[in-house]
């Protein structure tokens, strides 16, 4: 399919990638989840008429714009990416992956951007019931575009609903509703959704502590805050819950990135969970060295999770590279050699096609249709490969587990302390409540980075690998918008957080109000 | 039900929904000619900060219009999402800087801290106003002119110049209707303003800007026109799909289907009368008549394009060219992509509705303080 394959095109390709990737995901979390936040303060206001509730909405809506435009900006770029920088990927799963990137278009960012109009300027100009509506839909709008983008993203990891077209030379879908029911991609959205909500309630509780620190703006944070911690609390809680049902579904259809998030490298029944290790950082696939420095492990747990048995067998790193007969895994090289055979075989097809050989064409496809499933490790050259970096997902998922639990430690004493009217005193816990945002932040990266980076060496899992499926372009090209676009979207980020810093500080507008409710409570 | 449509059927209905949309994006690239006009009609701070504010309301509309756009293409044409961007790499990729600094320049122009000053987040919108609006009628131009690109047995294709599509500015037929979509967008941007501002030092100035932008325009436009029309164009065989030449291929086109020849005609006169009534009569309205025609213009020109056995993006390797054909999803997404097509009329219903309870207030002095309680730009 591609004779050449440059490395140094790939590893830029996917270097522009991360860094673009990296930056929308600072903005989008507060943008999906703050919108709910903001809603609910204007529905009790409109509930009661109390104006100080219009005053908790339109704060946060202010932080809110600012950080929209931005997330706007830097979503475009990943769309057209896939076409500028994949576009081998974009042609070979453009028949499955466009119709949710054109379906988020048509239904949610039209309902976004007109919504969003209403929201920022119809203060005034629209009834309230109308203007509360507006806000709502908003929300929803973003929600149902994180399920597009994140169904195209769960496509990538679980290819289902599809064949491979040999005459255009790609896969193509025959199953709409089994790429948008797959159980990979409802329970990644309900997980990253889960995870934006928590990012934006400590986005809220961070800016209330602050300003409960200051000793300023009582009323807003205390009320700001007990929404955000019912909010984070809830989907603290559910990110557990969906986090067990991912963790399932790698195990299920991902074993190389389950074997890397647990640091395993020989596989066994009845594995444990590693609760907290440290790897041996000498150790590769295939040696005798241990695996872990150390490691506290908790018992058949990892079989429970991955197999809902407590003695199912776990394949490790190495069993999923030289293969185990007794549990039946095909080594890497065997596979490889099935894909190559695909591979060969799809070249004789067009090959024949070309001369109108209808004999020779029917042979190659049924040799082909016979190897299918291994197409993509036709293209890959050792067998070590199908494996991602495993001490980075090792860590970065177990930064993302531990982070995990902690938030829903922090959002419930938050929503105890907030009950109780005791906040002010906790000076400590306002600056947890602080450092949450940032961690939360880090979490959820870190779990990105399981997802995308725990997928390599594919971008359709088993399918397509990342090195075949750039574009066909000079790596200089590449290198030359990675720093264009690096500059550019720095110098933004570094005006939007300042911007964001000095509207915190300023706070709400009217400040006459505010030094009225100093001292009323929430 | 909809799957009794032949796949030809869905591919001519998607070429149908991509040229409204396509067309759409161009009436509302008045936002981009907006952004070009900001200091030839605001001349104190608080007319400037009226005219961003006026276009400012409207900028995500045509942004997002230009998303799905693309995500449209890449869904119904995933052949021309990979050939194009992964192509004319640069020229797509200074597209999307345009476009980047248009996104935060509205919101952070006027906030404290913005790190770059008011002055330079102007400078962005200036430059996403003159250079995306170019771009984007340079890089359509190719669609009737060609581009340089090779596609494989595999479907996978390689640009064959290491410009990555800066080369289009080589050849004037693209500059002219680059040129000629961004007078427009200066034009449609100057009327809507007339038609949203309600301060009569900026409707003169409007007015007047009418008058220059649209001449200019028309120069451009009749050149791109007279050019394509008298050109030989990218034809194919319906039967063994191979790509040739055809003489006056485009003008052939619109005497095959007359009613693309119909929605040109209405579509200039109706430019023409917005712009007459704007400029001559001192009207308020010229912009719902010149953005219509504009959308009839532009529609029939997508149609000359992809439909009647046309290439619409061809290359000079004439068999790697695409058509609505070779180039499109298949029976099944295409259908499914049809049913989710049908909630369009609902997305132009509520936008035209949120859009009119928005619009209702022109814009005066007072909507633009900082202290108005409001969200301002």
């Amino acid at each position: 399919m591609m004779d050449f394959i440059d490395m140094t095109l790939v590893n830029w390709s996917r270097l522009q990638f991360a860094m673009t990737a990296i930056i929308h995901w600072l903005f989008i979390p507060i943008t999906i989840g703050t919108t709910y936040i903001i809603a609910i303060a204007q529905t009790i206001h409109v509930k009661t008429g109390d104006p100080h509730w219009e005053k908790v909405a339109k704060f946060w809506a202010k932080l809110f714009g600012i950080n929209f435009a931005i997330g706007v900006g830097t979503g475009i770029i990943l769309g057209l990416e896939f076409g500028t920088n994949w576009s081998n990927y974009s042609w070979i799963s453009g028949d499955i992956f466009g119709a949710p990137l054109a379906a988020e278009g048509i239904m949610a960012f039209f309902l976004e951007s007109t919504f969003i109009a209403v929201m920022f300027f119809g203060w005034g100009k629209v009834g309230k019931k109308f203007h509360l509506l507006s806000t709502y839909l908003v929300a929803f709008g973003a929600s149902l575009s994180a399920l597009w983008i994140l169904v195209a993203n769960a496509w990538m990891n679980l290819p289902l609903g599809m064949e491979f077209n040999p005459d255009t030379a790609r896969h193509e879908m025959v199953d709409f509703w089994s790429v948008l029911l797959s159980p990979f991609a409802i329970n990644k959205f309900l997980h990253t959704i889960g995870s934006c909500f928590i990012i934006s309630a400590f986005f809220v509780i961070a800016v209330s502590g602050w300003y409960l620190l200051k000793k300023r703006n009582i009323l807003l944070a205390k009320r700001s805050i007990v929404i955000a911690s019912v909010f984070g609390l809830l989907s603290s809680l559910f990110v557990v819950l969906t986090g067990d049902g991912s963790a399932y579904n790698v195990a299920q259809h991902q074993p190389a990135k389950l074997a890397a998030m647990e640091g395993l490298y020989d596989g066994s029944e009845g594995a444990g969970l590693v609760a907290f290790g440290i790897l041996n950082p000498g150790k590769k696939v295939g040696d005798d060295i241990d695996d872990f420095i150390i490691k506290i492990e908790i018992p058949k747990l990892l079989s429970l999770l991955g197999y809902r048995s407590l003695d199912a067998f776990v394949p490790g790193a190495n069993d999923l590279v030289y293969g185990n007969d007794m549990h039946s895994i095909m080594s890497a090289s065997e596979k490889m050699e099935k894909g190559k055979v695909a591979l060969d075989a799809l070249a004789a097809y067009k090959e024949a096609y070309a001369q109108g050989d209808a004999t020779q064409m029917e042979e190659s496809l049924a040799v082909f249709k016979e190897n299918y499933y291994y197409m993509g490790y036709g293209h890959l050259h050792n067998p070590e490969s199908i494996l991602p970096n495993i001490p980075f997902i090792f860590y970065s998922f177990h930064i993302m587990v531990m982070l995990g639990f902690a938030f829903v430690a922090i959002a419930a004493l938050f929503l105890y302390l907030a009950v109780k009217n005791r906040l002010e005193k906790q000076k400590w816990l306002l600056w947890v409540g602080i450092w949450s945002f940032p961690l939360a932040m880090i979490a959820s990266m870190a779990g990105w980075i399981v997802a995308e980076v725990g997928r390599q060496p594919w971008t359709i899992q088993g399918l397509l690998p990342t090195m075949v499926s750039t574009s066909n372009i000079n790596s200089s090209a590449v290198i030359l918008t990675f720093w264009m676009f690096l500059i550019l979207l720095l110098t933004l980020v570094a005006a939007e957080a300042r911007i964001m810093y000095l509207a915190i500080r300023k706070g709400p507008d009217n400040k006459v109000d505010e030094k009225k409710e100093g001292g009323s409570h929430a | 039900m909809l799957s009794a449509l032949s796949h030809f059927q869905l591919q001519q209905y998607w070429w149908l929904i991509m040229s409204v949309v396509g067309s759409g994006l161009v009436f509302l690239l008045f936002v981009q000619g907006g952004q070009t006009l900001i200091d030839v009609l605001g001349k104190t701070k608080e007319e400037k900060n009226m005219v961003i504010n006026s276009i400012g309301r409207k900028w995500e509309f045509t942004f997002t219009t230009l998303v799905v756009f693309a995500a449209g293409m890449f869904a119904s044409f995933p052949l021309f999402y990979s050939t194009s961007f992964g192509g004319a790499y640069y020229a797509w990729k200074i597209f999307l800087v345009c476009f980047v600094l248009q996104s935060v320049s509205f919101e952070f122009r006027r906030k404290k801290g913005n790190l770059l000053g008011e002055r330079t987040y102007e400078w962005f919108l200036y430059i996403n106003g003159f250079l995306g609006a170019f771009l984007l009628g340079a890089a359509v131009a190719t669609f009737f002119t060609g581009s340089d690109f090779i596609r494989n047995e595999y479907n996978l294709s390689t640009w064959q110049t290491e410009l990555y599509g800066l080369e289009i500015l080589f050849n004037f037929t693209n500059v002219a209707l680059g040129l000629a979509v961004l007078f427009l967008a200066r034009t449609l941007g100057a009327m809507y303003i007339i038609n949203n501002v309600d301060y009569s030092p900026i409707r003169e100035r409007g007015r007047k800007q009418v008058g220059i932008n649209a001449a200019i325009f028309l120069v451009f436009f009749l050149y791109f026109l007279v050019r394509i029309l008298s050109k030989d164009g990218f034809a194919y065989d319906p039967i063994t799909k191979e790509v040739f030449m055809e003489p006056f291929k485009y003008l052939n086109n619109y005497l095959e289907m007359p009613v693309a020849l119909i929605l040109l005609l209405v579509g200039v006169i109706l430019v023409l009368y917005g712009i007459g009534i704007a400029f001559l009569r001192k009207s308020t309205q010229g912009i719902w008549y010149s953005g219509p025609g504009t959308f009839f213009t532009v529609l029939s020109l997508f149609w000359v394009l992809g439909y009647n056995n046309t290439s619409f993006y061809p290359s000079f390797h004439l068999q790697s060219s695409l058509t609505i054909e070779n180039a499109s999803s298949s029976h099944y997404t295409l259908t499914a992509m049809t049913y989710i097509s049908l909630l369009v009329p609902v997305v132009i219903g509520y936008i035209f509705y949120a859009w009119r309870s928005i619009d209702k207030k022109k814009i005066n002095p007072d909507d633009v303080k900082d202290d108005s309680g409001h969200h301002v730009y």
